[in-house]
């Protein structure tokens, strides 16, 4: 992932960097898969790798396939991310470790929902209980931001067209 | 790449498989990995493969804006008026416990329409943001 990452970010050629950023999310997804998020893999592999480079590929046809050379050095953006990135890496070191039984958030609601899901729902994948019922609420403003997200684009694109028409 | 018959009979091949998939992947969500946002999301990859390999146009026949715009409010009504139908049953609002006479089965029933209307939506919005983009290129291009 990370010679993805680096080739990425060297490279010059924008189809080759789509390309690319398909199989960072593949590998992104794989690692997913082996931290037994096997939703969230999925989701990954079909938006990140799938729908976002066609649509990556579709706005590469409206223009340039190489990368313009930068006007000036972006020194303060890097200095920003590189911070921002060492504060969240100091923020993990707080984390308790992975898969940790004593860890805070299993003590919280995670026994509730394993113990009752069972008797009250009795759905075999637990994430679907708990996304579709128990955080109902959640998942209804979840369709909602889409919905929204995808109104915004139509009112955007949609009144660049009519103003080329006349 | 429309008149490329090896493409042709891939797509043709695949997509079925492609769309069987997607109503695994919403039905099968309650057992295994999946739900409504993954199958909406595939149910469009389908269509955008499609409309790769024959062009827009044919794509834009199948499946015609009008029906991917409704889709989009479709879904979310969809969604709301699970919780709305709770509540005239007399629970509270997305309360699937009163949508049938055995709780359990309630649950079952609030969460299936709850995932079709999560795919609904996602899937007329991916195909959405799709045809408006693809649909730039061609404006530009006829301009």
């Amino acid at each position: 992932m990370a010679v993805t990452v680096w080739v990425i970010v060297r490279n010059r050629n924008l189809f080759a960097v789509v390309i690319l950023a398909g199989i960072y999310s593949f590998l992104m997804a794989t690692v997913l898969v082996a931290m037994d998020a096997v939703d969230v893999a999925m989701t990954e592999a079909s938006v990140g790798a799938g729908i976002s480079t066609v649509l990556f590929l579709g706005a590469l046809y409206l223009c340039k396939s190489e990368e313009a050379r930068p006007l000036h050095q972006p020194w303060l953006p890097l200095v920003v991310s590189v911070a921002v990135g060492a504060v969240l890496v100091y923020g993990t070191l707080g984390l308790p470790e992975f898969s940790d039984p004593a860890a805070p958030i299993h003590t919280h609601v995670v026994p509730r929902y394993l113990n009752d899901i069972k008797r009250e729902v009795d759905v075999p994948n637990v994430v679907t209980a708990v996304l579709a019922s128990y955080r109902g609420y959640d998942t209804l403003g979840e369709t909602t931001v889409v919905f929204t997200a995808g109104a915004g684009v139509v009112a955007l694109l949609r009144r660049r067209r009519k103003d080329r028409e006349p | 790449m429309r008149y490329d018959l090896v493409l042709r009979v891939a797509a043709k091949l695949l997509i079925p498989f492609i769309l069987l998939f997607a109503l695994y992947v919403q039905f099968h969500g309650d057992f295994g990995p999946g739900g409504g946002f993954q199958a909406g999301v595939i149910l469009a990859a389908a269509v955008i493969f499609y409309a790769l390999i024959y062009g827009l146009s044919a794509a834009r026949k199948v499946v015609p804006e009008p029906l991917v715009e409704s889709m989009m409010a479709l879904g979310v009504l969809i969604y709301a008026g699970v919780g709305v139908a709770g509540l005239l049953l007399g629970g509270n609002y997305l309360d699937y416990f009163v949508l049938d006479a055995d709780s359990v089965h309630g649950q079952h029933r609030g969460i299936f329409w709850v995932e079709v209307g999560v795919a609904t939506t996602v899937s007329g919005v991916m195909l959405k943001i799709f045809y408006m983009f693809a649909d730039r290129g061609k404006v530009d291009d006829e301009s």
